[in-house]
């Protein structure tokens, strides 16, 4: 659900016309402004035709709809798992949990990697975030969050700090001390401030920029140091339930997924989407890019994942079976891409052949549902995070 | 003023799919190819899918050591 019930009467200067009114906010070329409800209007129907009505825009619209798909269509010439069938096929896979992380009293809700390949930061309902060294399965840090719920959390790229946020609506960041005497607590930064859930969060390259994705149906790009709004995505008809970044060679581009069974694809300056697809039938829970960046896999409540190429602008796998009917939570790639590891809420974890369409391997041992799945930054493992207070390492 | 809202809401829309309908796309059996080709070029440097032997994942158990 969008939450756009807010109405708060601000009194203040048009933008436009300068009179003191009470004011709304608009959106003019992705710019925030406030007008006055005279100048809104004005602004609404601003350069529309004498015959551009709401029913001329609703058939443009629709007839626009049907030229994506037409275009989209034209370029649909083969399946993907056909061009792969000259693909040697993979052999068997032992793939077994190497260290279990306990520690956390609740469902673990969200894990990240650090770029040190072995550090893990962990989130859970029960408001607890904690690092771990993964390869010792010690606990480095602990801090206990305001809230319950903390659904997202992330490790920043120069290992130094991290991020989390959850039904407090807020991403916060604690600078990580190795000092006994410092409270971790005491040197939080209240960074983003959405009006609903935090539902994930990801620092762009450096640790000064974060995105963040909400229930309120935006996403938002954040400067840590001073909390200042940098850009805001709006687009999504519901509650965003992931994103992921591109991959730094490709540029200024990221994902997101959400209720609305949609998946965009935003360009971070410009605040604007330029793709989006809408093939799930459910909430898309998960979305990651392939490693060249050409490409994104999504894991949805319809018990499907599915593969979507950018420069085809389509869909162009999915990754289902009859028998499995719950939904996937979370998805990554391997390094080369070849597999997709998928956790699903049926306790499982589903390892795919992401070019031939096939599974390969199902593994078990999760008690109960898998919330949360990243590889590893070498790819030589993978961590699962899951509603049994446990998370597991793989290889 | 809800017509106003109605009208602007199908006003952006529009522009949206103007933007997406208006994006240059590919083929699908060349993005295929270019997709499997970043696969097989990785694949060797690839620990999950090719296995690493257990002396170079910091995962796997080594053998354990004997003292003499």
């Amino acid at each position: 659900m969008c939450d756009q019930t807010f109405l708060v009467n601000v009194f203040g200067s048009c933008d436009k016309c300068f009179k003191q009114r009470a004011l709304r906010t608009v959106f003019k070329k992705s710019q925030q402004l406030s007008y006055c409800s005279v100048c809104a209007e004005i602004m609404a129907t601003d350069g529309l035709h004498e015959n551009e009505t709401l029913a001329s825009l609703k058939s443009e619209a629709e007839s626009l709809k049907g030229k994506l798909e037409e275009e989209r269509a034209k370029l649909h010439d083969v399946e993907l798992h056909q061009v792969a069938e000259r693909v040697e096929a993979l052999g068997q896979f032992v793939m077994k949990t190497r260290r279990t992380l306990k520690g956390h009293g609740n469902k673990v809700l969200c894990m990240d990697w650090c770029k040190d390949k072995r550090r893990i930061v962990s989130s859970s309902q029960d408001g607890k975030v904690i690092v771990w060294d993964s390869f010792t399965t010690n606990k480095e840090h602990a801090v206990t969050m305001p809230c319950t719920w903390v659904m997202a959390c992330a490790y920043a790229p120069s290992g130094c700090a991290i991020a989390c946020g959850g039904l407090d609506n807020k991403c916060s960041v604690y600078p990580l001390t190795f000092d006994k005497n410092e409270n971790m607590a005491a040197k939080k930064k209240s960074v983003a401030m959405h009006t609903n859930y935090l539902s994930a969060c990801s620092f762009t390259n450096s640790d000064m920029q974060i995105l963040t994705a909400s229930g309120d149906g935006t996403c938002a790009l954040w400067d840590v140091e001073s909390g200042q709004l940098l850009q805001s995505f709006h687009g999504h008809g519901a509650d965003v339930l992931c994103l992921d970044l591109a991959p730094s060679e490709t540029g200024n581009t990221f994902v997101s997924g959400g209720c609305d069974k949609k998946a965009m694809v935003w360009d971070m300056r410009s605040g604007q989407c330029v793709q989006a697809f809408e093939t799930h039938e459910s909430d898309i829970n998960s979305v990651r890019y392939y490693p060249s960046g050409d490409a994104f896999a999504s894991g949805s409540d319809d018990a499907t994942c599915r593969l979507y190429d950018l420069r085809a602008d389509r869909e162009v796998a999915i990754y289902s079976k009859e028998s499995i009917i719950f939904g996937a939570s979370s998805v990554d790639f391997s390094l080369s891409g070849r597999l997709l590891f998928a956790g699903y809420n049926d306790y499982t974890i589903n390892v795919w052949d992401v070019l031939k369409g096939s599974r390969v391997s199902i593994l078990f041992g999760h008690e109960n549902r898998v919330s949360t799945l990243r590889v590893s930054p070498d790819g030589t493992a993978f961590c699962s995070g899951s509603w049994d207070h446990t998370l597991r390492v793989w290889a | 003023m809800s017509a106003t809202n109605n009208t602007a809401q199908a006003r952006k829309l529009v522009e949206q799919l103007r933007i997406e309908a208006g994006i240059e796309r590919i083929k699908v059996s060349k993005a295929s190819s270019e997709l499997m080709s970043y696969c097989e070029q990785h694949a060797r440097s690839d620990p999950l899918l090719v296995g690493v032997p257990a002396s170079e994942n910091p995962f796997k158990d080594k053998k354990p050591c004997v003292i003499l």
